[in-house]
């Protein structure tokens, strides 16, 4: 009897759980989707003024192309605009910032959270005393002392100030996933002969990997979503994707070129689906090496 | 008509100094780094230059949006990472204030240049700029939906208001009328249109002190409020690109526009069918029985940095004198701008702002203080619209907005 | 570190107290295309040569503190005399920018924070009980709104809340009202924003909930499971208090965020319905006259909100590390 009552619930709840689940991902992914069919269309379209019917039959294409489906944003955008040079350039920039900011993290995070000192508390929060600050007005104060001594305009000078900026978040983030992990783990090691960098290195990232992994995303998306640093800090050549889609939305003067941005945005997301499939394999294989040591 | 017109222009100005010509630009040597907007006429100028690097010249560009906020910063240091800076006659004030362009009388004197004498922007006696083109924002109408209501162009704001209200009564469009009046920098230039329009002045004689909460002011925004119940209800939150958008899909009769930004419409490549074809770009309204325009002009022009070596200088006041030369005209480049070159031929694009000019528009005004009034206009003036607050209360926020951003930069 | 963390603050609080040198003027001439005028211009040379004297400006102390551009004494204890009643006063001190800015920025922050990590935990408790197969498909797809370009993403959005938009118009016909418009409205602008706060940040949350229940510790969950406790009493007794340093941390960061909302209010032109702390620092810079001090003053402002904001999480962390000791 009380076995069947049991599953009635689960799978209730279980339904309950997918519904949620379903209803979470069509809010979630819908406008990504709908922004992918549009990416296909002319811009009167997909951004119809008529009638947003107009976005899925795509009657102006059929028009204008002779079939409703165009690739016209994307040649625009890749071929015309050389959009693959910022894509490039993203690509530099998001893998410096990962791995500097996670080094300095993880090796930062892992010393304040074993750290009894009161002065490793204060650190912490002048970190965050700075991330507090708008980065509109951190770029602002940047700008002249960076034109003046030759820094402007280079991808090095971005990538040193997005660590700083992201650095906090950092070090608050993998010092909340250290917490965690209780202190005898590294202590046993440590008894069993391992210097204090072989139990970081062998006993304790292991068991960290998910939270280092969800870091690297975290700092991966500051990094490859910023706009205000990027825009203003960057030369043309050493463009990054974001202020080059920016670049494609026109002024109050001009005419932009909308559907290059949303082919744009579209073609820029391919990549992050091949990072997040990785990356969540990496969770898992995380949990599992944890579980054998624990 | 517009030829006339343009050749009256250039009839003013031209001069013995397109004489000289130089092989590969005439540089001996030097670095050039140019900073701008990053429009398609401004691409091409950029690209002209370029053009002359080579043997010890190097040329390059940076032409972005965010050039405003980059221009002040890059040309401060000693020596300046940009030596030339393409401005408009807003952007130019800050440079100014900071002292970092130099005069180009000097240059011109030496190496003279293929240019009319009424391209040369003179600050207190001295050239301080070249132009290359002109806008400025003007009513632009449909053809067809004014006939259709049975009424003449309108050629006053007043008129514009009857027209709208008829062509709302016959069922021809529920919201016959657009303009950029979106909080910000655009509903700030709307009211900077009217207030001119009005016959106002943004200042006190000879002070930095607003002159706006005035009957004219309460005329401007009154206006306005009148024009916005012809516009679509989220009028707040549309800008330039939404309004053009509407009229590519054929809701709107009658708006003000750019005329850079007008001009395409005229092809109709993405318009709803026989919106293109009974597009006409006017001429600027009156409004209030005054006969300025309500509306301001603008140019775009070239400046030199003052931190840098003179050899620099020289290379790059060469090179973008090369870059405005009149032989990188085609029909192409004619239909990118309104170019003030010689060798220019109007084109219908830029029938409505040549009519701006004809019509006596003020410039907008190269005044140091201006763009903070533009500022809290921009952040103040949607209280009006949003129905908060009496005109006169709007008004008289606007101007302690302005006063104390003046106050903080040594203006007051 | 040191050269990217403490300097730009000492820079902004210095930049704070002072303000530009008193301007000279000249009376020029001025000739474009379009003729000539009379115009003011700055004397460069004169205003350098007062620069040369004092390179940051004139100190004023706290004066650029308490005009009327941000924290406004004088014009507060002004409404405050002359109210009719308390909800006159209220409305005098929102016509004040820094006031305004404050209300929708503390609205904003204490709406969006709690609900963006509830449902972010909802999320990541059912994505873990997903089959291992649909797990990383489903992850992907929850993490959109945050990786899609704010920037274009909002202009998309702004297109689908148009009252022609696929959203807008289908809110138009569920409350059968032909005339709703989102943007049209302050209250209905706010709820949008809070929404698009909510649909953007809650994939934060809920990665890092779900990256913290992988290090769940399966022998205290299955002792729990033997001694009967229920799912509801399983989530209650062990897995919120293993997430709770997380919550903490989301909270944190969060409410940080959430205090500097900036890009959905330019996202969506909503600047003449909302603003934000950060919002207003923009318009002071994004003029052709930037203005730095009342930019830096905001700055300051808005690190002194975040500290009070932050000061019970904060307040907790600090005794969790005196335990420590």
């Amino acid at each position: 009897m009380t076995s069947t009552v049991v599953e009635n619930k689960s799978i209730k709840l279980r339904l309950f759980t997918s519904c949620f689940i379903a209803l979470w991902l069509l809010v979630a992914a819908f406008p990504f989707f709908w922004t992918f069919w549009g990416s296909f269309k002319v811009e009167l379209d997909f951004f119809s003024k008529e009638n947003w019917m107009n976005a899925i039959t795509g009657i102006r294409t059929l028009r204008e192309h002779g079939t409703a489906f165009t690739i016209e944003g994307y040649e625009g955008a890749w071929v015309q605009e050389e959009f693959w040079k910022a894509v490039i350039n993203t690509a530099l920039v998001c893998l410096f910032v990962v791995c500097t900011s996670l080094t300095i993290g993880t090796l930062g995070a892992y010393a304040l959270s074993r750290s009894g000192f009161r002065y490793a508390f204060w650190l912490l929060i002048i970190a965050l005393v700075f991330r507090a600050m708008p980065p509109i007005t951190l770029v602002a104060g940047y700008l002249l002392p960076f034109f003046e001594w030759g820094l402007w305009g280079k991808l090095s000078t971005t990538i040193v100030v997005l660590v700083a900026i992201n650095q906090p978040f950092t070090l608050w983030m993998l010092h909340s996933f250290f917490q965690k992990i209780p202190k005898d783990l590294d202590e046993s090691a440590m008894v069993d002969g391992c210097t204090h960098f072989q139990a970081f290195r062998y006993v304790i990232l292991p068991v960290m990997w998910p939270g280092v992994i969800t870091t690297g995303l975290f700092s991966f998306l500051l990094a490859y979503n910023d706009f205000a640093v990027t825009a203003m800090l960057l030369s043309k050549e050493n463009q990054t994707m974001v202020p080059k889609i920016a670049g494609f939305l026109g002024t109050t003067q001009t005419e932009g070129n909308v559907m290059f941005a949303v082919a744009a945005v579209v073609s820029a997301t391919a990549p992050l689906f091949v990072l997040v499939m990785f990356f969540q394999r990496q969770i898992v294989s995380g949990l599992t090496a944890g579980a054998v040591k624990g | 008509m517009n030829r006339v017109l343009k050749a009256t222009l250039i009839a003013a100005g031209l001069m013995s100094n397109s004489m000289v010509a130089y092989a590969a630009c005439g540089i001996s040597g030097g670095k050039v780094n140019i900073i701008g907007n990053e429009f398609p006429a401004i691409q091409t100028i950029g690209a002209a230059a370029v053009a002359c690097a080579g043997d010890g010249v190097e040329v390059t560009t940076n032409l972005t949006k965010e050039h405003k906020e980059l221009q002040v910063p890059g040309l401060s240091g000693d020596p300046a990472e940009y030596t030339v800076a393409i401005v408009a006659n807003s952007s130019i004030v800050p440079l100014m204030n900071e002292g970092l362009i130099r005069p180009l009388d000097d240059l011109i004197a030496k190496h003279g240049g293929n240019f009319n004498d009424n391209q040369k922007i003179s600050i207190g006696g001295q050239t301080m700029a070249i132009g290359f083109m002109a806008n400025a924002q003007h009513m632009v109408y449909r053809k067809d939906i004014l006939e259709q209501a049975g009424i003449e162009p309108p050629k006053t704001y007043e008129e514009v208001l009857a027209a709208a209200a008829m062509i709302k009564e016959k069922g021809l469009m529920k919201y016959p009328f657009g303009a950029a009046f979106a909080a910000g920098w655009g509903i700030a230039q709307e009211f900077n249109n009217m207030f001119l329009g009005m016959g106002g002045d943004f200042f006190k004689e000879g002070s930095a002190m607003p002159n706006i909460n005035n009957e004219k002011g309460v005329a401007a925004l009154n206006m306005m409020k009148s024009l916005t119940e012809h516009m679509n209800p989220d009028f707040l939150t549309l800008n330039n690109n939404e309004i053009n958008a509407e009229w590519k899909a054929g809701n709107v009769a009658i708006m003000q526009m750019w005329g850079s930004r007008a001009g395409p419409l005229l092809a109709g490549e993405d318009s709803a069918p026989g919106v293109a074809d009974n597009t006409v770009l006017a001429y600027p309204l009156t409004v209030g029985g005054g006969d300025i325009p309500a509306t301001t002009l603008w140019w775009d022009g070239f400046t030199i940095a003052q931190n840098i070596s003179d050899e620099d200088a020289e290379a790059s006041y060469l090179a973008m004198v090369n870059a405005i030369d009149p032989s990188i005209m085609n029909d192409e480049v004619a239909t990118q701008a309104v170019w003030m070159i010689e060798g220019y031929e109007p084109t219908p694009a830029s029938a409505g702002v040549f009519a701006t000019i004809a019509a006596g528009a003020k410039p907008y005004p190269m005044i140091p203080y201006e763009s903070l009034l533009h500022t809290a206009l921009g952040a103040e003036l949607p209280d009006f619209f949003s129905g908060n607050e009496s005109a006169e209360k709007t008004l008289s926020d606007v101007e302690a907005a302005y006063e104390t951003a003046a106050k903080e930069k040594g203006f007051l | 570190m040191l050269l990217f963390i403490f300097l730009p603050i000492v820079s902004v609080v210095m930049q704070s107290m002072h303000i530009d040198h008193e301007q000279v003027f000249v009376e020029v001439e001025n000739c474009d295309f379009f003729g000539c005028k009379k115009a003011t211009m700055v004397d460069a040379d004169a205003t350098a040569e007062l620069k040369k004297e004092q390179p940051l400006g004139r100190f004023v102390g706290l004066s650029n503190y308490i005009n009327r551009a941000h924290l406004a004494t004088s014009e507060v204890a002004d409404a405050w005399r002359n109210k009719d009643s308390l909800g006159d006063f209220y409305d005098r001190v929102y016509n004040l920018p820094l006031y305004r800015a404050i209300i929708f920025t503390l609205v904003y922050t204490f709406t969006v924070t709690p609900l963006l990590i509830i449902l972010g935990f909802l999320i990541a408790i059912a994505v873990n009980s997903l089959h291992q197969r649909l797990k990383g498909l489903v992850i992907f797809f929850s993490l959109l709104p945050m990786i899609v370009t704010p920037l274009v993403g909002s202009l998309i959005l702004f297109w689908m809340i148009d009252s022609r938009g696929i959203i807008g118009h289908s809110l138009q016909m569920l409350f059968d009202d032909p005339d709703l418009s989102l943007k049209a409205s302050t209250s209905l602008t706010w709820i949008t924003l809070m929404v698009y706060g909510v649909w953007h940040s809650a994939p934060f949350a809920f990665v890092i909930f779900y990256a913290g229940l992988q290090t769940l510790p399966q022998d205290t969950l299955e002792s729990a499971m033997i001694d009967g406790a229920s799912r509801w009493e399983r989530i209650r007794y062990v897995v919120i208090p293993h997430l709770t340093p997380l919550v903490t941390f989301v909270a944190l960061i969060q409410l940080m965020d959430n205090f500097r909302v900036f890009e959905p209010i330019v996202g969506f032109n909503a600047s003449a319905h909302a603003t934000s702390l950060s919002s207003i620092i923009y318009t002071d810079l994004g003029g052709e006259s930037q203005l730095l001090s009342s930019a830096s003053t905001t700055s300051v402002l808005t690190i002194l909100g975040v500290i009070i904001l932050l000061s019970p999480v904060l307040y907790r962390t600090w005794r969790d590390w005196e335990r420590k000791v």
